[in-house]
């Protein structure tokens, strides 16, 4: 955008620029303001549930009028909510491992097969993102009764892994694009068998998306809500299912106390490992 | 070089070897041998086999018809791992995760080699090309000609019986490329591995090997030393892609001791080579050719008429183009002791001994006014 307004200087330097120049500083203002605008749009929501969490009334209301740390205390203390969240944090983490080792084998797979054979598996594998998600749950839920997988920890696992799949294959997958084929060739010759090459070569090199994909498994599975719901019991049920729960029951502010907390442990995941991810790329150049 | 980097060469042994990628030909039926500790290149234009050929052998494509044997073995059904072959790539191919001497080690680790004898090796391998102090640095931290060094140590420190390089030097500008194909060759010397070496440039060819195998279209046009090709040429492609030659088309016919083709404007003796009937061609080299100002009477012996349409002068000579009667273009050159007074617009004649005039098949295949543009067009 810049490009051409720079060019335009260059060239006719013989016009003086000054008069140009307030011109092109409300511009800037303006453009400002509106990523401002869009930027609170996007995060306001998720950042209202923060200050309402520290609230000293028994309700939801905004903006909150005084403040205490009662709904935090009551989210540990209560048994129902510490152990949502202990069972989510356990889907969560059980999904990541598995749909990560899947997601990887099946974008190493992916990048053998031919072009036609490419597309297709990849249709196949890309389905959940695609798919409503409540036809999912319903198919889900079907399954499950028939074979007696619902309110178990297997169960939540199988379902939420569908769904991370993508969000692992997809960044794998480019990571793999990228890497240069003549290296595995390389080690071959070296004397690396194809085992060695995968774990010496490959997997190092693609170790970005690998960490990327897992990290989007795990936020997949710790806010899924819909399919959740339908295979919950009251034995094993996640966070943001007890939350939904919460809300149609009574206007409990724990909620808040719960969203926020939701919000750090995603945030923070996210930003640990974009760091790591970026220090990783740095160091392979 | 420590005679711990030594190795005892392999032959390599390819039998009506072929590759088909659907119905494209990619190599039609290669017969080559390649001796023990030779050095042999593989010469070609773009496309004409050498990359598909040494990929084959590797073994990281499969072979769909013909035989390749190793030291007199069958390794079809090794996988590359298990081949003891060592291989520099053109773009260096060095793992970015490593460090140079973990990159040079890498081999080694595979062969479990102890690590006391892993250090010593890396660090002769690594003095073999020249770069000691190293170690440490990362691969994006060299210049291209240390990641080619680096590339270099870690296919010779395991002595492996055989090296492949594809266009090693291909990314590395002329200077560089003169200091390490010296290198190369110093190494070859030195280490007594058979090397295989691919490049669509004649004069790293000529600097380099022992023989030299001619690539086009998927075939071997001819192997042999680099006099041989030069001298002897068995095919019109081999003389054209392979320096710089004069061709005169014509039909052949024995005649007493030589072969006399006639054609348009062209009457000539060739005393060499293997052809006598039928269509032909008659190749000279420039430096054969001795330029006379052209007279009514033709110079005794082989004379073809022809003018001269350019003149470079080299500082050690001149090279001039002619056209010759049928309109192509012939190249001769001079040295500074035999220059003539011809000069560009200039009517000569092209004189030659018949001893200097090779015959060959003329498979119509060429295209006598631009050498290297019809080598790669083949
Ligand atoms: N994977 C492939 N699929 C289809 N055709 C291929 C494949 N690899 C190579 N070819 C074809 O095989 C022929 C020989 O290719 P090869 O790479 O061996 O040539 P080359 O002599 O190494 O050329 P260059 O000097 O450009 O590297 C070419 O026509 C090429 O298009
Ligand atoms: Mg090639």
């Amino acid at each position: 955008m810049s490009a051409p307004t720079v060019t335009d200087g260059a060239t006719r330097a013989s016009v003086p620029a000054a008069p140009r120049k307030p011109k092109r500083r409300v511009g800037r203002g303006l453009l400002w303001a509106f990523s401002a605008l869009v930027a609170f749009w996007l995060v306001a929501p998720a950042l209202v549930v923060i200050p309402l969490s520290f609230t000293d009334k028994q309700s939801l209301a905004f903006p909150p009028t005084g403040w205490s740390t009662r709904w935090y205390e009551n989210f540990f203390s209560d048994p129902t909510w510490a152990a949502s969240l202990w069972s989510s944090i356990q889907v969560g983490l059980l999904t990541t491992v598995v749909a990560t080792v899947v997601g990887t084998a099946a974008a190493l797979g992916l990048a053998r097969l031919g072009p036609r054979g490419q597309t297709l598996a990849r249709g196949a594998l890309m389905a959940p993102i695609i798919v409503p998600v409540i036809v999912v749950a319903v198919g889900t839920y079907a399954l499950f009764l028939r074979f007696r997988l619902l309110g178990t920890l297997p169960g939540f696992v199988a379902a939420h892994t569908v769904l991370a799949l993508p969000f692992v294959i997809i960044p794998v997958s480019a990571s793999l694009a990228g890497l240069d084929r003549r290296l595995q060739d390389a080690a071959a010759i070296c004397g690396a068998n194809r085992w060695a090459v995968l774990r010496q070569i490959t997997l190092p090199l693609v170790a970005p998306g690998i960490l990327s994909g897992a990290l989007f498994a795990f936020v997949t599975s710790f806010d899924e809500v819909v399919i959740s719901l339908f295979i919950q019991s009251p034995y094993l049920r996640t966070l943001p299912v007890q939350m939904y729960g919460s809300i149609t029951r009574d206007t409990d502010p724990t909620i808040a106390a719960a969203a926020t907390m939701i919000l750090v442990i995603t945030t923070s995941l996210v930003v640990v490992a974009s760091a790591v991810a970026l220090r990783r790329i740095k160091h392979a150049r | 070089m420590p005679a711990d980097l030594q190795s005892g060469g392999a032959s390599i042994t390819l039998r009506g070897l072929t590759k088909h990628y659907g119905d494209a030909v990619a190599v039609a039926g290669i017969d080559l041998e390649a001796r023990p500790g030779e050095f042999l290149t593989f010469l070609g234009p773009s496309g004409s086999g050498k990359t598909t050929t040494l990929n084959m052998i590797a073994g990281f494509i499969d072979v769909t018809a013909g035989e390749l044997l190793i030291d007199g073995q069958a390794v079809h059904s090794l996988p590359p791992h298990k081949r003891d072959i060592g291989m520099v790539f053109q773009q260096y191919a060095l793992f970015p995760h490593m460090t140079v001497a973990e990159n040079v080690a890498y081999p080694l680790k595979q062969r479990k080699v102890e690590k006391g004898e892993r250090g010593r090796l890396v660090t002769a391998a690594l003095a073999a090309v020249g770069l000691d102090g190293y170690d440490a640095r990362r691969p994006s931290e060299l210049s291209g000609g240390q990641q080619q060094r680096v590339a270099l140590a870690r296919a010779i420190v395991y002595s492996p019986q055989v090296l492949l390089m594809d266009e090693p030097l291909g990314a590395l500008d002329r200077k560089l490329r003169d200091t390490l194909q010296l290198e190369i060759k110093r190494i070859h010397a030195e280490l007594g591995t058979t090397f295989v070496y691919v490049t669509h440039d004649q004069e790293e060819a000529l600097a380099l090997s022992d023989r030299i195998a001619v690539f086009n279209a998927g075939r071997i046009e001819q192997v042999g030393t680099a006099e041989e090709l030069y001298d002897a040429p068995e095919t019109v492609f081999c003389a054209q892609f392979l320096g710089e030659s004069t061709l005169l088309q014509g039909t052949a016919r024995p005649d007493g001791g030589a072969t006399l083709v006639e054609g348009p404007g062209v009457r000539v003796h060739a005393g060499r080579g293997h052809h006598s009937a039928g269509a032909a061609a008659v190749v000279v080299r420039p430096e054969r050719i001795t330029l006379v100002p052209a007279t009514d009477d033709a110079p005794a012996g082989n004379a073809v008429r022809g003018r001269v349409t350019e003149d470079v002068y080299l500082g050690n000579g001149r090279k001039l183009q002619i056209e010759l009667p049928d309109g192509s273009a012939g190249t001769v050159r001079e040295t500074a002791a035999a220059r003539s007074a011809c000069r560009s617009g200039d009517e000569v004649w092209l004189t030659f001994s018949a001893d200097d005039a090779v015959v060959l098949p003329d498979d119509g295949a060429s295209a006598p006014t631009a050498p290297v543009a019809a080598g790669a067009a083949a």
